[in-house]
């Protein structure tokens, strides 16, 4: 017998772009921090760099559906963020890590990562294995039964990153993720990032352009809530190769684009 | 179920001649993930070697699983209490028991006239409702924020612990003033329904802190200060409270959906 084929069979399991965002504002406050952004991002890890108050917590607050945006389109790994019905399933597929994350001082690290893969409805028979997989991920595994309080700055960013990864999300966002980790600690946060963006779309918001350079598929610079630049991180480099402040030259790029991107507005 | 593997294609496959990259070696392979009989002929055949290497793999495995770490203890009872309490809640929950208490104690101490644990029964879990889900007093507000249950599913498990910390204490105080229980326990319910059914178009804190307000203001303190009692906190309005109580209760359930949106 033949069998007709519906929409729904072909229709691709995964989306071209995980976030799709026609002319973004969003509110913080009363200010526009995120003015008229148009952006595509695809699977792999994309750094979001930007001088303070450029807009890049308020883009990731949005991102994260925790506000809503003013105006324009925002499309989450195929779903519109104000299309209630789709939300709950949208928001089980992101993981977030705020820059200013708070936490109940007296959860484990354990508790926190579990209570968080639950909020996430990571189904209740993989909690257990998701959360020492992720904590094992951020090198936290000797520290699991230590109390949120008692741990370091950037063991605690490290505990925000369990978390955030929990789930295994398709759509990840890390605002400020390398603040306080030491070097060592960076090199391997920069692998944990490459490994995550093999699958997933990442985006990392940072004021440390180096690590965009080490472990960034694409920069995004945003700049008074646009988009400044686009491009690769050897563009930013090549940006820097014989101009701009700075100590190196992706340091030097930075500073060019930005200040090419003000005389040019 | 296919033919076994044969003897000699077994041997081959064992002394490693079938290579990986043979396409004889698929099969093989396939038929043995699933066929007990076979993976025992396999064992006879394969090379001492290969025979000791496993024997001592097997021997390290074993060895760590019992030296190893242990798993981490399931701590159900903990468990529970993180998805079902919010740690902001616990100062309202010492407020709210000191004020009924101290309600209950001016009742006893002035019996004619008196009611004012029925004047406190309908703002008494109005606190909880109000700190339970608010940016402010939650400080992993935002980390929960963007979470899937978050919204609709955290306050209603909140809203339940309030009203449990809130109903047996009512009960308790109103069982030993010898009130009629509906007439603390309605109002208490209809002013919930009313602050979750504003919340849903306001925000939950502010809606409370609307609705506790005006209550105050407008019935409480009028009745304190002209000693009398309102007809609110009498048996005669029984069943307005009735009626409204389920007209809210019903209407928030229909509107629960006003929750699930992203805050502004």
């Amino acid at each position: 017998m033949v069998r007709a084929v519906s929409a729904g069979e072909v229709a691709p399991s995964t989306q071209a772009w995980q976030v799709e965002a026609t002319g973004l504002r969003v509110k913080a406050g009363s200010r526009l921090a995120v003015d008229g952004l148009d952006l595509m991002l695809a699977p792999g890890v994309h750094g979001l760099l930007g001088p303070n108050g450029a807009g890049k917590t308020t883009l990731m607050r949005a991102l994260a559906t925790v506000i809503k945006p003013k105006d324009g389109r925002l499309r989450l790994l195929g779903h519109d963020v104000r299309d209630r019905r789709s939300l709950r399933a949208l928001r089980s597929r992101l993981g977030y890590l705020p820059q200013q994350f708070g936490f109940y001082p007296k959860f484990t690290v354990r508790d926190y990562v579990e209570y968080m893969a639950w909020l996430r409805e990571v189904p209740a028979a993989d909690v257990p294995a998701a959360t020492q997989r992720a904590i094992d991920r951020v090198g936290l595994t000797d520290r699991a039964g230590s109390r949120l309080k008692s741990l370091s700055g950037g063991m605690l960013r490290r505990a925000g990153i369990a978390q955030a990864i929990v789930n295994e999300p398709d759509l990840l966002l890390l605002d400020e993720p390398t603040v306080g980790l030491d070097p060592e600690q960076r090199v391997e946060f920069r692998e944990l990032l490459r490994d995550l963006g093999d699958a997933s779309c990442v985006l990392v918001s940072t004021h440390l352009v180096e690590d965009v350079v080490a472990a960034c598929s694409d920069v995004l610079l945003l700049d008074q809530g646009r988009l400044a630049f686009r491009g690769l991180p050897a563009d930013l480099a090549r940006a820097g190769a014989s101009d701009g402040v700075g100590d190196s030259a992706a340091e030097r790029g930075y500073s060019v684009l930005l200040r090419d991107h003000r005389s040019a507005a | 179920m296919t033919a076994h593997v044969p003897v000699a294609v077994l041997t081959a496959y064992a002394t490693g001649e079938l290579g990986a990259d043979d396409a004889m070696a698929w099969p093989v392979e396939a038929h043995l993930e699933t066929c007990a009989q076979c993976q025992d002929r396999l064992a006879g055949l394969i090379p001492a070697p290969v025979g000791e290497m496993l024997a001592e793999t097997r021997t390290a495995i074993l060895a760590r699983a019992r030296n190893g770490p242990k798993p981490a203890r399931r701590r159900r009872l903990r468990r529970l209490t993180h998805r079902w309490a919010a740690w902001s809640v616990f100062p309202w929950a010492l407020v709210t028991l000191m004020a009924v208490i101290a309600a209950f104690l001016l009742d006893a101490a002035f019996p004619v006239r008196s009611a004012v644990v029925l004047l406190l029964a309908p703002v008494a879990p109005l606190g909880g409702l109000a700190v339970a889900w608010s940016r402010r007093w939650d400080p992993a507000w935002e980390t929960v924020a963007g979470t899937a249950r978050a919204g609709l599913e955290l306050l209603l498990r909140r809203t339940v612990v309030v009203l449990a910390t809130v109903l047996p204490l009512l009960a308790a105080v109103g069982w030993r003033l010898g009130t009629n229980p509906a007439l603390w326990l309605l109002p208490c319910l209809t002013f919930t329904a009313a602050a979750l059914l504003l919340g849903g178009l306001i925000g939950v804190s502010r809606a409370a802190v609307l609705l506790g307000g005006a209550w105050v203001l407008a019935i409480v303190l009028p009745a304190l200060v002209t000693v009398r009692m309102p007809v609110f906190v009498q048996t005669e309005s029984l069943p307005g409270w009735a009626v409204t109580a389920v007209a809210l209760i019903g209407l928030t359930i229909l509107r629960a959906g006003d929750h699930r949106h992203l805050s502004k």
